[in-house]
């Protein structure tokens, strides 16, 4: 094994990240008008309570069917059935802190070890004095598939109701809390 | 079908970073940091099918100019014109090929084209100072723009930011997502600036800033910069014959 270069490390987005970040599309990972599909809206706030209104929320999530359209994806890439499905989004957040995804729920996932991951999407949080993304996830609130997970089973069972998002009008609730009482879960990956 | 899903599934797994690999989060020097970085320790996540996949974005994404800044309006902007080329490639040293690079950055006065930033420092008509590319199958990638100013901002007294073009990188899994800065050697504002050096390990910091290179610069033209990117490599696969259980 050769010795490995060393990575190039993390900085800021800082308050200016919009104009380089700002996609027209960025929040669709489906298509308006898909069937089945819903908003995943939250607010982001920091250890004051304040609102984040310079950052931005990035998903990554599996299909309906719990399949990747890429290469790595030992059981073969295979696009989804579902047309329009980029599997990403981008969301900054608006003036009140305020950020929104147009999703489909993702399928459940086979891990590595046999067992099954519960629906998820996978977070990362960008901002103005966030040296580093953050990442969490967002598992939905009722799922019966949410007991067994094995993400959510090693996370301390005072604070995993944090990566869970509620029922919400028009989709799915899930904030995010940088810091201090209730503080989100954030995964080193 | 049925069988394989029975089947335990190989997944490539991506190195961890070295503690001193990215700034802490928590960075006093930087105020922002106070309130927005987590208090509880990070939880540990093996890497599964989520993390080792991601959005692969390509050509769709990219307009014909987009990745020459100087020739988005009708005029050229004013400031010192500059090529910034390089290499997108993962901690062994192999390319990471048609990858989307997004910059942005400040004009020649040091001023953003965003509402938020008003110190009086001139815009420029003929500049947006917003970039994107694809690396070839080597890897490489390759921007036109003009060199960004220095620009002053609160954090503390006299405060202003070297010089830096900010650059977003996705590679090919999720585990790989870098957002970055990319700085000018040899610029004096680095030893006050607490972005820069929220950066502990000094051949760290040093990975950001970009080497001036005489040999693609060209005459009566352009400055040029080479910025190689390192995204976090792979371990060495583990094959499906040394699983006893098959
Ligand atoms: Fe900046």
């Amino acid at each position: 094994m050769s010795e490995s270069l060393g990575v190039t490390p993390a900085q800021t987005v800082g308050p200016y990240l919009h104009i380089g970040l700002s996609w027209p599309d960025g929040p669709y990972v489906v298509p308006e008008g898909t069937p089945g599909a819903f908003w995943l809206r939250g607010r982001i706030v920091d250890g004051t309570g304040a609102a984040v209104v310079d950052a931005m929320v990035e998903s990554w999530q599996a299909d309906p069917d719990g399949r990747f359209d890429h290469p790595d994806d030992p059981r073969g890439a295979r696009p989804s059935a579902v047309p329009g499905f980029r599997g990403f989004g981008r969301s900054e957040t608006d003036t009140e802190g305020r950020y929104a995804l147009h999703i489909v729920k993702p399928g459940p996932l086979p891990t590595f070890d046999g067992d099954t991951e519960a629906p998820h999407l996978t977070l990362s949080v960008f901002g103005r004095g966030l040296l580093h993304r953050l990442v969490t996830r967002v598992y939905f609130s009722g799922e019966a598939a949410n007991a067994t997970d094995p993400v959510l089973r090693t996370v301390d069972p005072q604070r995993r109701d944090t990566l869970l998002a509620r029922p919400a009008t028009d989709g799915f609730q899930f904030d995010i809390r940088l810091q201090g009482e209730h503080e989100t879960v954030f995964f080193a990956v | 079908m049925t069988h394989d899903a029975e089947r335990k599934l190989i997944l490539p797994s991506y190195r961890r970073d070295d503690v001193d690999a990215h700034p802490p989060l928590l960075s006093p020097g930087y105020r922002s940091t106070v309130a927005r970085a987590p208090q509880q320790p990070l939880t540990y996540l093996p890497q599964r099918l989520t993390e080792v996949t991601g959005p692969l974005l390509g050509e769709g994404r990219l307009g014909e100019l987009d990745h020459d800044l100087t020739r988005q309006h009708d005029g050229e902007p004013l400031g010192q014109r500059i090529i910034v080329h390089g290499r997108v490639v993962d901690g062994d040293g192999c390319a990471v090929p048609h990858t989307l690079v997004e910059i942005w950055q400040a004009n020649a006065a040091g001023r953003y084209r965003h509402a938020a930033d008003t110190w009086p420092a001139p815009l420029d008509p003929n500049f947006t100072g917003v970039g994107r590319a694809l690396t070839d199958a080597d890897g490489r990638y390759h921007f036109v723009t003009v060199q960004p100013g220095a620009y002053p901002w609160r954090n503390h007294d006299n405060a202003w930011r070297p010089a830096h073009i900010h650059f977003s990188l996705f590679g090919r899994a999720f585990t790989q997502r870098l957002v970055t800065q990319m700085y000018f050697p040899g610029d004096p504002l680095f030893s006050q600036d607490p972005i820069f050096n929220s950066v502990r390990d000094e051949r760290a910091r040093q990975r950001m800033v970009a080497r001036y290179d005489h040999a693609a610069t060209r005459p009566e033209w352009a400055l040029a910069y080479e910025f190689d990117i390192v995204l976090r490599g792979r371990e060495a696969t583990v094959f499906e014959d040394e699983d006893d259980d098959e």
